[in-house]
């Protein structure tokens, strides 16, 4: 057997878990280590300007694979820095395997340089952690970060791994384990089926029913189930924040995404029903809004693969626990077995209902109340210029609603935003992750002005490694949803929500090598945009200034029911 | 309502800090916490009591199970269990009125003392948290100097039991 230390062992493992990438920033702790990834070529290394940045891009490569990102730094500082982004990952379920390095074992509590309890710090951000104790245990550590990862309901595991672990002149037997087993871990595999024989009853006598899908439906690769079982009932489907792509955005069935900034229709379909079947999706707070007046007409039957998720906020009438994609597989069986059908009449009445609602709102917004642009007309041209089919990164605030509300995702895994956390800073890592491991694809940050300058040194590694993402930066000069929330409730009072001293972009992105665009008017729009996108291999920023004062509706009505909506600055419902 | 809840998990380092972490990340009440190996080396066994209504007890307990490290959960008051917890009770004793009222509690209660000093008697009572309570109301606190508890460890009735 093969004799390596404790750091090839690292980048070994990493190999062969079929590792491309992993992002990372160097330090104290971590030299071994680094040593060891000059030394090969197999897995290559993306230094990236801040560790942040790390996480986001290991984070936003399995968003769109399904499969763990890696993410390497140091300790103390490096493994801080990593914070944000492994409770991003986390707030989402993402897999990501996150390896930071430690002082020296014998140095371990004693305050060291550069010393941080990363297992303390992670613990409740992670899905587990290991603290590596044993050089020769890192081959079997790294298979259980991947596994615990990846399966079950996925997210971030960190790797804890002291300096005296990765020691050059110490040499272990390697090999790399096929499988693990672990007593105390086994995700479920499948739904249970007199659970499913119930839910499919309901489905076949429901009246009124919506498929309420979120981001388990894209972690479990469930879309093409959901599709299907959703054309065997011909009835309604909205998407989550997280589960945008899941169903097809241009498919007449999708009612649009739901929630706090959901469609109107998607919302007043959701408080009339007389079912949801939700899956993968938690209840969270930003979609049921005031839970003691949710959907009160529906009986719920609630598919997700954490029995935790079930009952927590909202009570499930039928809780079924498993994969999405298996318990979808088994519910689209046994209802082309039934018997009966739906009734054909009950989800005519239903759709016109819907149709109606739609047609009263449907997400339009009014373009002639100022001469500046309109955020949503952006978006809107975006998803024109890319046909539905880019992958869309957003950071977070209105630009991220707008581009939830407008972009119309026909695919999975091409919607990338941080939905729980709201991690500003997010988009532009985001893109770079995506675009490294897609570069045949057009990959779009979606930003505004405020959240891009919280990653913005990532230019740098974007000329360092040529990575041709597009940046449609929607410039409002001010933190618009902050913005938005203090004309609402603060009588305008605009407390720290504007942007003063914003840089040239256009002359900054420049300085980096890369391509600057200012779009200051409508007409130049379209044109500015297929000149960006016609650019494959160079990255370019496209500064695009858009109306201060748009407000992102519908809005919810805090504490309300879901039909409680603001719909304008001036209507409600 | 008060819930006993026993846990069966790998006895790794971290993994108390684990449990501990998520009663205070989830706003979860911890009224007593005991944790000691079992005679499986690998595995801790451990007891919380905590006071919650069934949803979030439900929450605790499937919260619990979620941990890596945790290979079994049961909630030992949905069954008949025996709930088991130890104080050891330091008191003035310091004149013979108040020494025999302290030993004659002591053994309506079943407890027996374990130090005598010419000023002090050291009660050790065993039983329910509920009898261990009734004792310091029995006695008052006025000559208590000072109590220490162990928490409760529990274990269910009959043939039951909780292991991998």
């Amino acid at each position: 057997m093969e004799l390596l230390s404790g750091a090839e062992m690292v980048v070994r493992a990493l190999r062969d878990e079929g590792v491309k990438f992993i992002y990372g920033y160097p330090g104290g702790a971590l030299l071994h280590i680094y040593d060891a990834i000059f030394t090969q070529d197999d897995v290559e290394h993306i230094l990236v300007r801040h560790e942040q940045a790390a996480t986001h891009m290991a984070d936003a490569y399995a968003r769109a694979t399904g499969k763990a990102g890696v993410a390497l730094v140091t300790s103390g500082p490096g493994a801080t820095n990593a914070v944000t982004g492994i409770a991003t990952a986390y707030m989402d379920s993402i897999p990501m395997v996150v390896l930071t390095g430690q002082v020296m074992s014998h140095l371990i509590g004693e305050d060291a340089f550069q010393e941080t309890d990363m297992i303390g710090v992670s613990r409740p951000i992670v899905k587990h952690s290991f603290s590596v104790q044993r050089p020769e245990d890192i081959p079997e550590i790294i298979k259980k970060a991947f596994h615990i990862a990846e399966s079950g309901r996925p997210g971030p595991v960190v790797v804890d791994i002291p300096k005296d672990m990765t020691t050059p002149t110490e040499r272990y037997e390697y090999e790399y384990p096929k499988s693990v087993k672990m007593r105390s871990y086994n995700p479920i595999s499948k739904g249970h089926s007199g659970q499913i024989k119930k839910a499919v009853d309901m489905l076949l006598a429901a009246k009124r029913p919506v498929i309420y899908a979120g981001g388990g439906v894209i972690m479990g690769d469930a879309s093409q189930e959901l599709i299907a079982l959703a054309k065997e009932l011909g009835c309604p489907v909205t998407n989550t924040l997280m589960g945008l792509g899941g169903f097809p955005g241009t498919d007449p069935q999708f009612i649009g995404m739901l929630g706090m900034h959901g469609s109107y229709e998607a919302n007043m379909a959701m408080h009339h029903s007389d079912m949801i079947l939700a899956v993968g999706a938690r209840f969270d707070d930003r979609v049921t809004n005031g839970t003691d007046k949710f959907c009160p007409t529906a009986k719920i039957v609630h598919i997700d693969i954490d029995p935790a998720s079930i009952s927590k906020t909202i009570k499930a009438d039928v809780p079924i626990v498993g994969p999405a994609q298996a318990v979808l597989k088994e519910m689209l069986e046994q209802l082309q077995a039934a018997k009966s059908t739906p009734s054909a009449e009950s989800l005519k009445t239903w759709w016109e209902q819907i149709e109606e609602w739609r047609g009263r709102h449907g997400g339009r917004y009014n373009t002639n109340d100022s001469e500046l642009m309109k955020p949503q007309q952006v978006i809107e041209m975006l998803s024109k210029v890319t046909n539905g089919d880019a992958y869309v990164c957003s950071d977070v605030g209105q630009h991220q609603m707008f581009a939830a509300q407008y972009y119309k995702f026909n695919k999975p895994n091409r919607w990338i935003n941080s939905g729980g956390l709201g991690t500003m800073g997010f988009g532009l890592p985001a893109a770079m992750g995506v675009k490294l491991n897609f570069p045949d694809e057009e990959v779009v940050c979606v930003t505004g002005e405020g959240s891009i300058q919280m990653n913005i040194q990532e230019l740098s590694t974007i000329s360092q490694y040529g990575i041709p993402v597009k940046v449609i930066c929607l410039n409002n000069q001010s933190l618009g949803m902050v913005r938005q929330w203090q004309d609402m409730n603060y009588e305008s009072r605009h407390s720290q929500s504007y942007m003063k001293s914003l840089p040239d972009f256009v002359k900054l992105v420049e300085s980096y090598g890369h391509v600057g665009i200012k779009v200051e008017r409508y007409e130049d729009l379209e044109g500015a945009m297929r000149e960006a996108f016609a650019m494959k291999d160079r990255m370019v920023f496209m500064d695009i200034a858009v109306d201060p004062f748009e407000h992102v509706y519908p809005m919810q009505v805090p504490r309300g029911s879901m039909r409680d909506m603001w719909l304008s600055k001036t209507e409600r419902t | 309502m008060r819930h006993i809840i026993s846990v069966l998990m790998e006895n790794e380092p971290g993994a108390l800090s684990r449990v501990v972490g998520l009663f205070s990340q989830r706003n979860f009440n911890i009224e007593s916490l005991t944790v000691a190996p079992t005679e499986d080396e690998t595995l801790s066994r451990l007891t919380v009591t905590t006071i919650g209504d069934d949803r979030v007890v439900e929450q605790i307990t499937k919260q619990l199970n979620k941990l890596i490290d945790i290979v079994k959960v049961v909630d030992l008051t949905e069954g008949d269990h025996l709930e088991r917890e130890l104080m050891m009770i330091k008191m003035k004793a310091n004149n013979g009125t108040v020494r025999a009222e302290i030993k004659r509690t002591a053994d309506i209660f079943r407890g027996t003392i374990i130090d005598v000093t010419p000023n002090t008697f050291t009660v050790q009572l065993v039983g329910a948290s509920s009898k261990l309570d009734a004792f310091i109301e029995a006695l008052g606190t006025a000559n208590i100097m000072e109590v220490v508890r162990s928490g409760v460890s529990g274990i269910a009735r009959g043939e039951k039991v909780l292991s991998v």
